[in-house]
């Protein structure tokens, strides 16, 4: 089938007929990115006072990948005119450039931000038992600062304390040996035992996953009494002026150890969807973006391999190569786009 | 994107004149690279200046998105000088676009009915 005016524009529209195609794809785009962005007014406008958290990404990292992005919008389009002028070595370099950035981008959400925040534990606090943590979150500082008040207790999990039914225990040692977990030799045979990661000896203890120790309270028998973890700075020192407000490098949690009791908990989980409005939709969104940037970076590819789809057209007919890749260019500043708006939504406001 | 059976039947391929740099506008993509990445920086340095509210600080980040975004579709992707055609698409997904975000407004405050919701 001959698919006409791929290189001429079709004498009514006055453009050749991929690029009216993607232009309207662009705007079925612009309208599902818009849903989710509303999506996001929707639910931070319903937020309680102290429940739309702030200062938990880490923006060095997000400008950095704003910055990549930004960078292979201009080499994407350099690409592009480098066909125009018909110098194929350039093609090839800028498109290169735009591909790996693609990929870094990618590597940096993938294989960083987001492990990291799959390891990271946050408890609410049920609302009738805030005073009870003012150690950890300072709402009367806050207050007097007319600042959102406090309402989780955050860092990395290092050991739950559990009872057991002991007709059930079997249950447990099943868990734990499944899970790579032990019991500390000094609460064996006690009524409270307290469960954290085998760790070797002179090694530093890596902590407990968020999600393991759901696991564990869904075990049967086990009862969670409580926490202990080691406490985000914000949480070890409510009450220093830094903490009032988020920091530009993000701050690791510390070595402070904390203790949250089960009953005082409202819900608890890692940084993962469930853990609040705020996460579910950092993830549907960034994750889409994700997508999206996966699908131009596979397109870009395609592009560059010497294949008769892809830079092997340049001997053939240039002009038909050079409006693929300003197609493929016209989506991948799309996928900048939304990032602009992304960034300072979730890492800075 | 089906490439192998249609080459050629438009155009004559390659015999088109190569355009120029001059006329490719190499420098203004580097210099509007180069204000994009400088507006980055400067949104991140305004997040941590104090307008006043929170609120106040919203609105100067999305003002200065907004002109990035600008940016970026006029320059990098051609929208300045395009054809009237994309145009009409973009005005009338714009209209469709602020009909969706109204909605969400109407979770705070009703201008129809005249009432205000306790979010709370």
């Amino acid at each position: 089938m001959q698919i006409p005016y791929e290189v001429t524009a079709r004498p009514d529209t006055g453009l050749y007929n991929a690029k009216l195609g993607i232009w309207l794809f662009l705007a079925s785009e612009v309208m599902l990115f818009g849903g989710l962005f509303s999506a996001y007014i929707f639910l931070r406008l319903g937020a309680e006072d102290g429940y739309w958290p702030h200062g938990l990404l880490n923006v060095p990292v997000g400008a950095g990948n704003t910055i990549i992005l930004i960078g292979s919008s201009v080499t994407v389009v350099l690409a592009w005119a480098s066909l125009k002028m018909r110098k194929f070595m350039q093609y090839k370099i800028w498109m290169g450039i735009s591909i790996l950035c693609g990929i870094a981008f990618l590597v940096v959400k993938l294989a960083y931000e987001w492990p990291q925040k799959f390891e990271h534990f946050g408890a609410f606090i049920k609302k009738d038992a805030l005073s009870k943590y003012e150690g950890y979150l300072g709402n009367a500082h806050l207050k007097e600062k007319g600042l959102d008040p406090r309402v989780e207790v955050s860092g990395h999990l290092h050991e739950v304390e559990i009872n057991v039914d002991s007709a059930q225990k079997d249950k447990l040692d099943a868990f734990l040996e499944a899970n790579d977990l032990t019991m500390s030799p000094e609460a064996e045979g006690a009524k409270l035992l307290v469960v954290e990661h085998k760790s070797e000896e002179g090694k530093p203890r890596e902590g407990m996953s968020p999600g393991v120790a759901e696991d564990l309270e869904a075990v049967p028998g086990v009862k969670v009494i409580a926490f202990r973890l080691g406490l985000d700075p914000v949480n070890a020192e409510p009450m220093n002026p830094e903490s009032d407000k988020p920091h530009f490098w993000y701050k690791n949690p510390t070595d402070i150890p904390g203790r949250v009791e089960r009953e005082d908990v409202e819900s608890y989980s890692a940084f993962v969807p469930k853990h609040s409005p705020y996460f579910a939709v950092y993830f549907t969104i960034t994750g889409l973006h994700g997508l999206h940037v996966l699908a131009g970076v596979l397109i870009m590819i395609y592009f560059w391999l010497p294949i008769a789809g892809g830079s092997n057209m340049f001997k053939r007919n240039p002009e038909h190569l050079a409006n693929r890749v300003e197609v493929v260019g016209l989506f991948w500043h799309f996928v900048d786009l939304v990032w602009i708006f992304v960034f300072p939504i979730f890492y800075l406001l | 994107m089906s490439d192998s059976h249609n080459h050629g039947k438009e155009v004559s391929p390659g015999t088109e004149p190569a355009h120029k740099p001059h006329d490719m506008h190499l420098g203004l993509y580097l210099g509007v690279g180069g204000f994009l990445i400088c507006a980055t920086i400067l949104t991140v340095y305004l997040s941590y200046v104090d307008f006043g509210s929170r609120k106040a600080n919203i609105i100067v980040a999305m003002i200065v998105a907004t002109v990035k975004v600008g940016f970026v579709a006029a320059i990098f992707m051609h929208l300045k000088g395009e054809k009237w055609t994309i145009w009409k698409f973009l005005l009338f997904t714009m209209f469709f676009v602020a009909g969706l975000f109204f909605l969400t407004l109407l979770h705070t405050s009703d201008p129809i009915f005249g009432t205000t919701h306790n979010t709370h």
